[in-house]
C-alpha cells in the first residue's frame, strides 16, 4: 500500500476506534429524528422548492442585498464591514475589541468564525474569547476542532466529556451526568457572559431590508451574547443573505427539522441590531434597565473569503445555498461511522464541506476528504435546499485529479481508453475503466479470475492500485448477457407484444452477475412484453465515481447513442442496476444535451419498478415467483429516486413475507469498499446493516439486495447467498419456451 | 372559534413542555400569582386591563433581579401550531426578562394568537415597518444534548408557561 493510503487507512483506523461509537450515536439520533419529523407534514418537498427559490434568487442579487443591509443596518445604527478574506475580517474584529478596551468577549457557535480563526486573532490581541454553546465549549476546553457543523462535539461521549472538565476544571464534585456537566459548564460558561465586554455571534441568515441578523439555537446562548453586553458583533458568510423577513417561514420550518428532527427550533431569534432591549450591566446590578444608557454598538462582518468566486462559479454556486444544517452529514453512512475529523476538511465537515472547503481554503483542503463521498446520493433527499451535493463532490474530485501528478502517469497515459487527461491516479484510472477491465476480463476468463485471484497478483494490486486484497472480487462470467440473449432464437410471440422494452445490460450485469440479467429478461417477457437488448456500454457510473467527467461524458454519449434508436421506436428502457438508472435520470443532464437527457431520464425504468407498472396494468402476476421469506436491502441511489417503493410493492403484491433493512447505506458503494484506504471503514459500515439484519433473525430468510455492491457487501458479512429481486420473482427456467 | 383556537394553542404548548393557565383579564393577578414562585421579575404588560401591579412581580427589573429571579414575567404572541411565543424585544427589557430568570411565564391575549409561522412572519412585518424590529420566537424550554442526554434549562429558562387572556 502507498504511504499516502497507509496514512488514511491509520486515521480512519484510529477515529473509528476513538471517535466512532459517540459520533454513531449522536449523528443517527438526529437522522433518525429528522425523517420522524418530516413524516408529520406533507409540505416538507415545497417547503424545500421555496427555499431553494429564495436562496437561487439572493445569490444571484447578492451585490444588490449587500448594497440594500448596508443602507438598512446604518439606518438601524449599526455599522456594516465587507471583509475580502478572514485576514481582513480578523483585522477588523481586532479593532472593534481594541475600540472599545475588551478584555472579554463571548461568541455563540458559528462556522464562519471558525473558518477565519478569529479566536486565535483576538486571543492574539489580548482578549479572551469563550464560547458559549455547550458543544463548542467542550470543544474549546478540549482544544479541538468541532466535528460536525450542529453539534461540534457529536465525537465525544458523556463520559470523554466528564473525563475532560474533571480533569480541567477545579469542581467541588466529580462530574458525571450529562446534567452535571451541563450545569457546571452553563454556570461556567454564564458568569463569563455576565461580565463579557463584547458578544460575537454568528448569523443563520441576514434580512437585507430590515437589517435583521437570524440566530437559531436550542440553547439561549446566542440571545445573551447578542443583547447582554453593549457591543455586538456578528460574523456572516455574505451568502447568508436574504430579501426580507417575508422569506423567512419556510427557513424557520425547515431548519431545525433538517438539523436535528425538530418541528422547530427553540429559539428563532430576529434581532435587528442595535437592538431596544436594554444592556444588562451586571457591574451594577441594582440600576434599574429601563433607566440604564442605551449606547449600543452593532457591527455585522459580511465575509466573502472565496463565496464572490464561487458565485461565478457554475458548479460551485450550488454551495452558496446550504443553511449550514448538517443533514447531509447525518445521512451519511461513513460519517455516521467516521465523523467530521477525518470527513471534513479545516472548517466544514460532511457532504457540503467539500464544496465549501473547495472554495474558502482551496483544493489541498478539499482533497484530503472528497473521496470519503461514495457519491450514494442520501444526502440529496436530506438537504433542506436540494442541493446535488455528490455532484459538487464530484466535481471537485475531477479537479483534484486534474491537479494532481501522479508517479505513475507514464505507465498509464495512453494505455488506458478514458477520456481523462493525465493527473489522474492509476487507482481511478482502474477504477473508472471497470467496464474496460470487465470485458477483458470475460473474454479471458476462467483464466483472468484464476490470475486475478492469485496471491502474487492481488500483491501487485494491492501495492500499485490500491486493491485490497481482503476484498473479493467480481467474477467475470465467459458467455456475457449480451452473448446469451443474441444467441437465443426469438420467442414466438417477438413482434406482437403490447410493449417493447430494451434491456439496458450495464457491465455487471453483462459479465459478472449474469443470471440476474437473464432473470430480466424472462420475467418481462413472461409478463408480455417484447424484449430487445442494447449493446453493454459503461452508464459513467464508474469514471463518475471517481471524478472522471469527461471519462463519464464520452461513455453517457455512447449509451445514448446505442439507446436513441430504441427510443425513436417507442421502447421502454429497463436498467437492472439502479445506479445506472440514477445515472439517467440524475447525471446525465449534467453530462448530455438537455432534450437527449430528458427523452431517456423520462422512458427509464428500474427493472422491478416497471414489473410494477406491468402488473398495474394488468399482466398476470401468477406466472412470477411469490411467497417465501425474505430479507430486504435497497439501494441508496434508488431509495433517492424513490423507486425503492416498487420493489416493495412487487413483493407485497407476490405474498412475500419481508424484512426490510434502513440502515442509509451498505457502505460498499461500487469501488469504494475494494480500495485499500477505505477497506476498514466500508466493511464498518456494512456491519451496521448486518447488525440490522443479525437482529431481525434474518438467517433463516433469502437475502436479497438490489444493487450489484450491496450484494457484494452483504456476502462479505453475512453467511448467505444474496439475489436481486429480479431474480426472485423470475419465472423458473423451464418455464420459458424456446431458449437455446 | 376562540375557544378552539386557544385549545389547540394549548396542546401545541403541552407538546413542548409547556403549562398553560386560561383566565380572564378581572382573574388575572390572582391566577399570576398561582402560577409565579418567588422571587418574580416583570416588564409592564401593556394589555388593557390587565397589569403586574397587583401582582407579586417586581417590575423594572435590575440586573441582580435579572440573576436571582425564579420567575420572568413578560407579554408574549403565540404561533398557534408549535405553542410557540413571539417575545418582542423593547426598552423595558422583555428580551432578558424572558432569558435569564429560572421560569418564563408569558402572558399572551388570546386575540394576539396566529396559527402559524407565515401568518406570523406576514404581521412582523408590519411590526417591523412599524420599528418593532426585534424579536424571539421561542418553542419550550432552552435545551441542549451537547452533553450527551438533552436537559433542559441551558442558558435560557428550564420551564415555561403560558397564560392566556381569554377575553382579550
Amino acid at each position: 500500500m502507498s504511504a499516502d493510503r497507509e496514512r488514511k487507512a491509520a486515521k480512519i483506523r484510529h477515529l473509528l476506534e476513538t471517535e466512532g461509537d459517540a459520533v454513531f450515536e449522536n449523528t443517527t439520533h438526529v437522522n433518525a429524528g429528522r425523517y420522524e419529523t418530516n413524516s408529520h407534514r406533507d409540505d416538507i418537498d415545497e417547503l424545500r422548492t421555496r427555499a431553494r427559490e429564495i436562496k437561487e434568487d439572493a445569490i444571484e442579487r447578492l451585490p444588490e442585498l449587500v448594497e440594500t443591509v448596508r443602507e438598512s443596518v446604518e439606518a438601524n445604527g449599526g455599522e456594516v464591514y465587507v471583509a475580502e478574506d478572514a485576514a481582513d475580517a480578523n483585522r477588523y474584529i481586532t479593532e472593534v475589541a481594541e475600540s472599545k478596551d475588551a478584555e472579554t468577549l463571548t461568541k455563540s457557535k458559528s462556522m464562519t468564525t471558525e473558518e477565519i480563526d478569529v479566536n486565535d486573532a483576538l486571543e492574539d490581541a489580548g482578549v479572551d474569547v469563550t464560547e458559549t454553546d455547550l458543544g463548542e465549549f467542550v470543544v474549546q476546553v478540549a482544544d479541538e476542532a468541532p466535528s460536525h457543523l450542529v453539534g461540534p462535539a457529536f465525537h465525544k461521549s458523556t463520559e470523554d466529556i466528564a473525563k475532560l472538565f474533571n480533569a480541567h476544571f477545579d469542581t467541588d464534585e466529580t462530574l458525571e451526568t450529562a446534567e452535571d456537566l451541563t450545569q457546571f459548564a452553563r454556570d461556567h460558561v454564564g458568569e463569563k457572559i455576565m461580565d463579557a465586554d463584547v458578544g460575537m455571534t454568528g448569523a443563520n441568515f441576514v434580512f437585507a431590508e430590515s437589517g435583521t441578523i437570524s440566530l437559531v439555537t436550542n440553547e439561549g446562548n446566542a440571545r445573551k451574547c447578542a443583547v447582554t453586553p453593549d457591543t455586538h458583533v456578528a460574523v456572516a458568510g455574505v451568502e447568508k443573505l436574504i430579501p426580507s423577513i417575508d422569506d423567512f417561514p419556510p427557513f424557520a420550518e425547515l431548519i431545525a427539522r433538517a438539523a436535528g428532527g425538530q418541528d422547530i427550533a427553540t429559539y428563532l431569534s430576529l434581532l435587528s441590531p442595535p437592538v431596544d432591549s436594554p444592556v444588562v450591566d451586571f457591574e451594577n446590578p441594582d440600576e434599574p434597565l429601563d433607566r440604564s444608557t442605551d449606547d449600543r454598538e452593532f457591527h455585522l462582518v459580511l465575509l466573502d473569503n472565496g463565496r464572490t468566486e464561487m458565485r461565478e462559479d457554475d458548479e460551485l454556486r450550488e454551495t452558496l445555498y446550504c443553511i449550514r444544517c448538517g443533514a447531509c452529514a447525518n445521512s451519511c453512512a461513513n460519517f455516521q461511522h467516521v465523523g467530521g475529523h477525518a470527513f471534513g476538511g479545516e472548517t466544514y465537515t460532511g457532504g457540503i464541506a467539500t464544496g465549501w472547503e473547495a472554495g474558502v481554503h482551496g483544493m489541498d483542503s478539499a482533497a484530503e476528504f472528497n473521496d470519503l463521498c461514495t457519491g450514494c446520493s442520501r444526502c440529496v433527499d436530506a438537504c433542506p435546499v436540494k442541493i446535488d451535493i455528490p455532484w459538487i463532490n464530484t466535481v471537485v474530485r475531477d479537479r483534484v485529479n486534474r491537479g494532481t501528478d501522479e508517479e505513475f502517469d507514464w505507465l498509464v497515459e495512453g494505455l488506458t481508453p478514458d477520456a481523462d487527461p493525465g493527473g489522474v491516479d492509476l487507482q481511478k484510472r482502474l477504477f473508472g475503466n471497470f467496464g474496460t477491465l470487465a470485458k477483458l476480463g470475460s473474454a479471458t476468463a476462467p483464466v483472468s479470475n484464476w490470475l486475478a485471484d492469485w496471491g502474487p497478483s492481488r500483491a501487485v494490486m494491492e501495492r500499485v492500485a490500491g486493491v485490497d486484497r481482503r476484498r473479493d472480487l467480481p467474477e467475470f462470467q465467459r458467455e456475457t448477457l449480451v452473448d446469451w440473449f443474441e444467441s437465443r432464437e426469438p420467442l414466438a410471440t417477438a413482434g406482437d407484444a403490447d410493449r417493447e422494452a430494451v434491456l439496458y445490460p450495464d457491465t455487471y450485469t453483462n459479465y459478472v452477475l449474469v443470471d440476474r440479467g437473464k432473470a430480466a429478461v424472462r420475467t418481462l417477457e413472461a409478463l408480455g412484453v417484447d424484449v430487445s437488448i442494447a449493446p453493454c456500454h459503461e452508464s459513467g457510473r464508474a469514471p463518475l465515481s471517481q471524478g472522471m467527467i469527461a471519462t463519464a461524458r464520452e461513455n453517457a454519449e455512447r449509451v445514448a447513442d446505442s439507446l436513441d434508436p430504441h427510443l425513436d421506436a417507442g421502447r421502454d428502457v429497463v436498467a437492472i442496476e439502479p445506479s445506472d438508472l440514477a445515472a439517467f435520470r440524475r447525471e446525465y443532464e449534467r453530462l448530455l444535451d438537455g432534450e437527449r437527457a430528458q427523452r431517456l431520464a423520462e422512458n427509464s425504468y428500474e427493472v422491478m419498478e416497471y414489473v410494477y407498472g406491468l402488473l398495474e396494468n394488468g399482466a398476470d402476476p401468477d406466472v412470477l415467483a411469490g411467497g417465501g421469506d425474505i430479507a430486504y436491502h435497497s439501494h441508496c441511489q434508488q431509495r433517492t429516486l424513490d423507486v425503492d417503493q416498487y420493489t416493495e410493492a412487487v413483493f407485497e403484491r407476490l405474498d412475500y413475507d419481508v424484512v426490510t433493512s434502513d440502515v442509509e447505506c451498505c457502505g460498499m458503494a461500487g469501488s469504494f469498499g475494494y480500495k485499500s484506504e477505505y477497506y476498514e471503514l466500508s466493511v464498518d459500515v456494512g456491519e451496521t446493516l448486518a447488525d440490522q439484519f443479525e437482529a431481525q433473525n434474518v438467517d433463516q430468510r433469502r437475502l436479497v439486495a438490489s444493487g450489484a455492491s450491496c450484494h457484494e457487501q452483504l456476502e462479505s458479512l453475512l453467511p448467505q447467498d444474496s439475489t436481486h429481486p429480479v431474480e426472485l420473482v423470475a419465472p423458473a427456467v423451464e418455464r420459458v419456451p424456446r431458449t437455446r | 372559534m376562540r375557544t378552539d383556537t386557544i385549545d389547540r394553542f394549548a396542546d401545541s404548548l403541552s407538546g413542548a413542555d409547556v403549562a398553560c393557565t386560561r383566565v380572564e383579564a378581572g382573574a388575572f393577578a390572582d391566577a399570576l400569582d398561582d402560577v409565579v414562585e418567588q422571587p418574580a421579575v416583570g416588564v409592564p404588560l401593556d394589555i388593557d386591563g390587565v397589569s403586574l401591579d397587583d401582582t407579586d412581580v417586581e417590575v423594572p427589573p435590575t440586573p441582580r433581579l435579572l440573576r436571582e429571579a425564579e420567575t420572568g414575567v413578560t407579554r408574549v404572541h403565540g404561533i398557534v401550531d408549535y405553542g410557540t411565543f413571539v417575545i418582542q424585544a423593547d426598552e423595558a427589557g422583555a428580551e432578558p426578562v424572558s432569558l435569564y430568570p429560572t421560569t418564563h411565564v408569558g402572558v399572551v391575549r388570546a386575540s394576539d394568537l396566529r396559527e402559524n409561522v407565515h401568518e406570523t412572519a406576514s404581521w412582523l412585518g408590519e411590526e417591523f415597518d412599524a420599528g418593532r424590529d426585534s424579536a424571539v420566537l421561542a418553542t419550550g424550554a432552552s435545551a441542549t444534548a451537547d452533553m450527551g442526554e438533552l436537559v433542559s434549562g441551558v442558558h435560557g429558562p428550564q420551564r415555561v408557561h403560558a397564560v392566556v387572556l381569554t377575553d382579550r
